[in-house]
């Protein structure tokens, strides 16, 4: 056997491809969409949030609501960003806090369905303020983006939209000029497209 | 069949239902109804330290040296935000703890009262679960599952926050049920491990040439039979084994395949067969830093093998190629099976001759001094003064925590209580009282330092108070050693206030506390001083004055990687070396 200090010495067995750190911070990102079903108990969606900051993680939107009122179930949705390492560490410290059921990665689900990304809509509040011709036009565009309008006096409009959060993004974007006073977004509810479950 | 009584008495009710024989606490008046209840049972003994962290610290080195979870109870306020640094301590070790709490009656909670801190969320990171009971028809059910949760899976504290209105509330009290399951269902932890991932594992182990057992705190908290089967595991392979800090005790320290502890501490032979294995079992242990150095340098030939019952410990910090997700004494069981049922054990001649070469490095030496202590002389005389007594060990943290490590040799496990993960100065006084409410026949020795002891010190009045003849051994070097050694090493030798000025004359503290006071200051007196204090039937403060400036070899620089250790014999040299420029490496 030749000297293994210098580390010449041929290991027996194939070394494994992956690298072993996985700290490495210049790993490609990615932002997954996450559903986590916890008992609605008091403090739930604390803990849930105090991971994420308590291990440096990232979320990008949050929703969250009881969703099975008999069995006291919530629906958390996390858009979370990070390398492939982290996430699969994020997924695993979900899953070590006592009330959580399940943690669904959408976006992994996706991808094995051979989707593009799971179904994601986002629900936005805009009021627009402004007269005359600037009026008509924000309510021309809210038309065409199938936003709703759902208060108005004779110098706003509240629009509701609907859409995938490049589209909110897009809409919020285009009534700047026209007026935008604010906007209330609900963030990223998902599920995974399919009969099946998530 | 449900019996109705008050809070106060469900909480001593349910601590019998769970076999708990000893409380560690401090009252306060968020707790009173509890303590009047405690005051009228005899059933379970209460303990009363000086100051919360005791009761925490006292909690673990009970249930490390038992397997039992330890119980505390404190009050609302100050009480509760006392235990953080005990709770982290036991999250961070994974040892089963039971925290009950006051906390201002209901109506008041919000409002600032008198001693109110919001308990749950100032423990919610510090936990593995806990808390507030709004409703005393919550109360029973939340205590069983407090117990379930502490002591399953991969065991941690829990807190119960008890409103002191819920204590005076009555309500309907019900046993535990018996089944062992949680009323959350997504509480379920994996015991046994995938038998295609555990037959993988046989056959790398099977073709192995350099392979090696990295074991930790895992095997201990999986139960003497995890021990066992570990030993058997050895036997039946032939593979050199390591441990790291938590897991001392599993293997036998005098098993002729021990290669010592791992890790920036450890020996020059553990760490070089990690670095240059071929098949890296780790069993119970989570490749914290202290162990790993530098990542991308970590053992970079090996296919590594990983046991845990916590699938977040897996991948965490190391990627495995084979990972074991159960508890790890069935997965032993299972490895032990598959293994015994191939017929040719590996040819392991090679590898262990170059063991031999590493172990010919002697990492552990030291100049022998005829005029001072060497601390490791110390734990030397110590460890054979002690070690065909019935004995139990815990440490504060520190260069000592090191030397005891090194130097003790643990042959059983539950015999070694040290804090490993969070590393808090104070530990082992307290952990001491605790260990020795547990056995009470025992010798239980905390080896300490001059500075992490008087954290704590004051929990001497609680050994005075109990008959508890807890043996503190303060290794006594006038400094925060490890702090000065790293300033030594990292910082120019700018020993900034790791000097203990004003050191208490630790003898006259014993004898003040109404304990017995030893001091050494030589080498040729050190034998009689520690016949003397295992003679003695009473807590003892012992003063060893041991040599002021050593530092504790080997060592792994932080960021350097296992085969950049620092030996002693070229540590004044090469230590400097290595380490200029170092600052940035913490």
């Amino acid at each position: 056997m030749s000297d293994p200090t210098t580390m010449t010495g041929k290991p027996a067995l194939t070394p494994p491809a992956s690298a072993y750190f996985i700290e490495e911070r210049h790993d490609p990102e990615e932002a997954h969409t996450l559903s986590v079903l916890v008992d609605n108990e008091p403090g739930v969606l604390a803990r849930v949030i105090g991971l994420f900051s308590g291990r440096g993680y990232n979320i990008e939107s949050l929703t969250v609501s009881e969703t099975e009122h008999e069995k006291h179930l919530s629906r958390i949705t996390i858009v979370t960003r990070g390398s492939r390492a982290v996430l699969e560490q994020i997924k695993n410290q979900l899953v070590r806090l006592v009330p959580v059921h399940r943690v669904t990665d959408l976006s992994e689900v996706a991808r094995a369905r051979n989707q593009e990304k799971p179904l994601e809509r986002e629900l936005a509040l805009v009021k627009v303020a402004g007269k005359g011709e600037k009026r008509l036009e924000a309510l021309r565009l809210a038309d065409a983006f199938k936003a709703e309008v759902v208060d108005a006096t004779t110098e706003h409009f509240i629009f509701q939209m609907t859409g995938r959060s490049t589209k909110v993004e897009q809409f919020i974007s285009i009534m700047q000029p026209m007026g935008l006073v604010e906007v209330c977004r609900t963030g990223v509810a998902a599920l995974s497209r399919g009969a099946e479950p998530s | 069949m449900g019996k109705e009584m008050t809070g106060a008495e469900m909480v001593l009710q349910a601590l019998r239902d769970h076999d708990v024989e000893h409380l560690f606490g401090y009252p306060g008046g968020a707790v009173l109804p509890i303590y009047d209840e405690i005051f009228q049972q005899e059933e379970i003994r209460h303990i009363l330290v000086r100051h919360e962290q005791g009761a925490g610290h006292a909690a673990e080195g009970y249930a490390r040296s038992t397997g039992k979870p330890g119980v505390v109870l404190v009050t609302s306020g100050p009480g509760a935000t006392n235990m953080v640094t005990p709770l982290t301590d036991a999250l961070m070790d994974s040892i089963p703890l039971v925290c009950i709490t006051g906390q201002v009656p209901t109506h008041l909670i919000g409002t600032d009262g008198f001693q109110e801190c919001d308990t749950v969320g100032i423990t919610r990171p510090c936990t593995k679960y806990n808390w507030l009971v709004r409703d005393i028809a919550e109360l029973p059910r939340i205590l069983h599952e407090a117990f379930h949760v502490a002591t399953t899976g991969r065991p941690g504290p829990v807190v119960v926050d008890i409103p002191k209105d819920v204590q005076f509330a009555t309500g309907t009290y019900y046993r535990p049920n018996g089944q062992g399951r949680s009323s959350y269902q997504g509480y379920e932890p994996r015991l046994n491990g995938d038998p295609t991932q555990i037959e993988r594992a046989v056959e790398l182990m099977a073709s192995a040439r350099r392979p090696v057992l990295y074991t930790g705190g895992g095997v201990v908290n999986s139960g003497p039979e995890a021990s066992q089967l570990l030993r058997e595991l050895v036997a039946a392979t032939g593979f050199p084994i390591t441990s790291t800090l938590m897991g001392l005790g599993a293997y036998p320290a005098s098993g002729k395949n021990w290669l010592g502890m791992l890790g920036m501490h450890g020996t020059y032979e553990a760490n070089m067969a990690m670095h240059d294995c071929d098949v890296m079992v780790c069993i119970g242990a989570r490749f914290d830093d202290r162990i790993t150095g530098r990542t991308d340098a970590f053992s970079p030939g090996s296919v590594k093998i990983h046991i845990d019952i916590d699938p977040s410990s897996i991948n965490k910090n190391v990627r495995a190629d084979v990972p074991i997700i159960g508890d790890v004494g069935r997965v032993l069981a299972e490895m032990l099976k598959d293994w015994k049922a191939r017929a040719p054990k590996p040819d392991l001649g090679a590898w262990w001759k170059q063991i031999d070469t590493w172990k010919a490095r002697r990492s552990l030496a030291y100049r022998p001094n005829a005029d001072v202590i060497m601390p490791q002389y110390a734990i030397e005389r110590l460890y054979a003064a002690t070690k065909d007594l019935d004995t139990y060990i815990t440490t504060e943290v520190g260069q000592h925590q090191m030397w005891a490590a090194q130097f003790y040799h643990f042959d059983q496990p539950k015999r070694w209580m040290t804090s490993g993960g969070l590393g808090t100065m104070g530990y082992g006084l307290p952990a001491a009282l605790g260990v020795q409410v547990a056995h009470p026949d025992s010798l239980v020795i905390d080896i300490a330092g001059d500075a992490s002891v008087l954290m704590t010190m004051q929990e001497m009045s609680t050994a005075v108070q109990h008959d508890l003849p807890i043996k503190i051994f303060i290794m006594n070097n006038c400094y925060m050693g490890m702090v000065r050694q790293w300033q030594q090493l990292l910082h120019g030798n700018r020993l900034s206030h790791s000097y203990m000025e004003s050191l208490p004359d630790f003898v006259r503290l014993a004898e003040a506390y109404g304990c017995v006071g030893i001091r050494a200051e030589k080498p040729g007196e050190l034998d009689d001083a520690l016949a003397e204090m295992i003679k003695v039937k009473r807590p003892v403060l012992f003063d060893c004055r041991v040599a002021n400036l050593e530092n504790c070899f080997p060592m792994i620089p932080s960021g350097k990687a296992h085969n950049e250790m620092i030996l002693p014999a070229e540590a004044d040299s090469e230590a400097e070396a290595a380490f200029a420029g170092g600052k940035a490496l913490v």
